[in-house]
């Protein structure tokens, strides 16, 4: 669960949470007894559509200033360690 | 406690009181008074002298700087102000300086209010006491030995203090109303939709809502009314400007059907004073012409066990974006999947981890329908119950928070009781309603209570003529 949360947790770590989560999702039990088959889920408080805006030019963030935010840039690019052939 | 915001900018329009004057005084008394509350984050001083000389200027000439001329508010570090370090209470945004402005903060600038600073929170909006703050804990200004709630406990305890006369805070599943009640404050979530989260640093998306401070049900009218109604850079806003609030802020409750929720109210856990304080607030509505009657939304009882799927998984969702790519914190690594694990290691705190788990969990494969798709059948019982019982009452009542401000430290270690303290408001937020925290008395340890009024989406106008009703009533 850890790795797909791309999450480094140390052994205690891990230990700590394994008995938090069970006593959550024990509680959360409640809920996952139910029998709601009939129920729709609701995902979204709100009937949301799509909204559009004409599509002409605006102004966006400026780039140099969202880069500079960056831990690393290069060439107007958000520069990061290896991607191909990783361990 | 200072004067309301409304009569403050009264004085400012006119010339007798000058914006900058109180922009000085509220600074000395941060200065003096913070270091033992640690409501702020950052304080904005040299900001907030240029904007108020601003809004002194206009005066001087004959122009008017707006409903908020020249008052102080303070802003929760989950929303942007452009070039100013934002950082969620978190190591994982270090050094992060947003290249945008929240939509919130604008119309506050534009409406001559003075942006005073920055104040702390649990991590990513994830606590109901401010201890999660990776930059330390804030304290109630009634008792710096306790919590002043949270998330947005900065804001609250800053508008408790008097350092700004209104605060900004955002509200998932209770986050504006449980400080607000127990730093003894009114604390407003708005309808989902009504205001704009453009710059506001996402939690749980489908629950997240930026809402008031203030020590006046008319001054968090002001503010709300400033800051609501649709932006084009937020596509989840209602796209209807709702109506203005403070014209009718004293219309009365004669005749309002008022009722008291049974399953948020007599639940174990809550306070005999607390319990108490809702009754005569109801008591107090009934001798202003409304009628009261006990009523029952059975399905508030498994709210938190929904909540505590949805927002959890929306967040581990919303979180994944903290990466070490794109700004504030990055771990050095060979690749790029131990660098992402590593700054994530680094950079959250306990709390974030474990809700990134548990929502990791809830969405997984093979627990999805047990956990999560439950948690929206939940969702969807909430809401019809709630339809139901609107259908013959107009408004309804019950506590904010169960217990008075605890101890700091007291649930630190107990992450469930930690949770329990949202009981009451985290329905609100499943439903997409609009609710508010109005403070009523004292109760243990004569510390505030607040009493919450719960409204159906945009039933804010009958809210806040109920919420002003018992403002004049509080003991």
């Amino acid at each position: 669960m850890a790795r797909l949360a791309r999450l480094a947790l140390t052994p205690e770590e891990v230990e700590r949470l394994t008995g938090e989560l069970g006593v959550i999702l024990d509680h959360a039990g409640d809920v996952s007894a139910l029998d709601l088959g009939d129920v729709e889920p609701t995902a979204h408080p709100l009937p949301l559509v799509n909204v559009l805006r004409a599509d002409e030019v605006r102004p966006t963030l400026d780039r140099d200033e969202v880069l500079a935010a960056a831990p690393d840039a290069e060439d107007g690019r958000f520069r990061v360690p290896r991607i191909l052939d990783a361990p | 406690m200072s004067a309301p915001a409304t009569d403050l900018v009264a004085s400012v329009r006119s010339g007798t009181e000058r914006a900058r004057d109180v922009v000085e005084a509220r600074l000395a008394d941060i200065e003096a008074r913070d270091p033992e509350l640690h409501a702020f984050l950052l304080v904005l001083a040299d900001d907030a002298r240029v904007a108020a000389d601003a809004v002194d200027a206009a005066v001087a000439v004959g122009d008017d700087p707006g409903p908020l001329a020249g008052v102080p508010v303070v802003l929760k570090d989950n929303l942007c102000v452009r070039g100013t370090p934002t950082t969620c209470g978190s190591r994982i945004l270090d050094g992060w300086r947003p290249p945008y402005t929240a939509t919130v903060v604008d119309r506050i600038k534009q409406a001559g209010g003075i942006v005073l600073g920055k104040t702390n929170l649990d991590e990513f909006a994830m606590g109901s006491s401010t201890e999660n703050s990776a930059f330390g804990p804030t304290r109630n200004p009634h008792d710096p030995s306790r919590v002043p709630g949270g998330s947005s406990g900065g804001s609250a305890a800053a508008v408790a203090a008097g350092f700004g006369l209104l605060g900004l805070g955002s509200d998932t599943g209770g986050s504006i109303r449980q400080p607000a009640a127990l730093c003894g404050v009114v604390g407003v979530k708005p309808t989902y939709g009504m205001v704009s989260r453009y710059g506001l640093v996402a939690f749980a998306s489908s629950l997240d809502q930026i809402g008031p401070f203030a020590t006046t049900v008319e001054d968090a009218a002001r503010l709300l009314d400033v800051i609501a109604g649709p932006d084009p850079f937020d596509s989840t806003c209602i796209a209807d400007a709702p109506p203005m609030l403070e014209p009718m802020l004293r219309d009365g409750v004669a005749g309002l059907r008022i009722g008291i929720v049974e399953e948020l109210t007599d639940v174990d856990g809550v306070q005999p004073e607390v319990r108490a304080a809702v009754e005569a607030a109801a008591a107090a509505l009934e001798a202003a012409g409304a009628s009261v009657e006990r009523v029952s939304v059975p399905s508030t009882v498994y709210g938190l066990s929904a909540y505590y799927l949805i927002a959890p998984a929306e967040a581990s969702s919303n979180l994944a974006r903290y990466d070490g790519v794109r700004y504030g914190l990055r771990v050095d690594a060979e690749d790029v999947a131990t660098m992402n694990a590593a700054t994530r290691a680094a950079g959250f705190g306990t709390e974030v981890k474990r809700r990134i788990m548990l929502g990791t969990y809830a969405l997984s494969a093979g627990y999805y329908d047990a956990y999560y798709g439950q948690a929206q059948r939940i969702r969807t019982l909430i809401i019809r119950d709630l339809a139901r019982v609107y259908e013959s009452r107009d408004v309804l009542l019950s506590p904010t928070s169960p217990t008075v401000a605890f101890e700091v430290g007291a649930k630190t270690a107990d992450p469930l009781s930690m949770y329990l303290s949202d009981v009451c408001t985290i329905p609100t937020n499943l439903a997409g309603h609009a609710a508010m925290s109005v403070p009523w008395g004292t109760g243990a340890a004569s510390l505030p209570v607040g009493v919450q009024v719960l409204a159906p989406a945009l039933g804010e106008a009958v809210m806040f003529r109920v919420a002003q009703a018992l403002e004049e009533a509080a003991p």
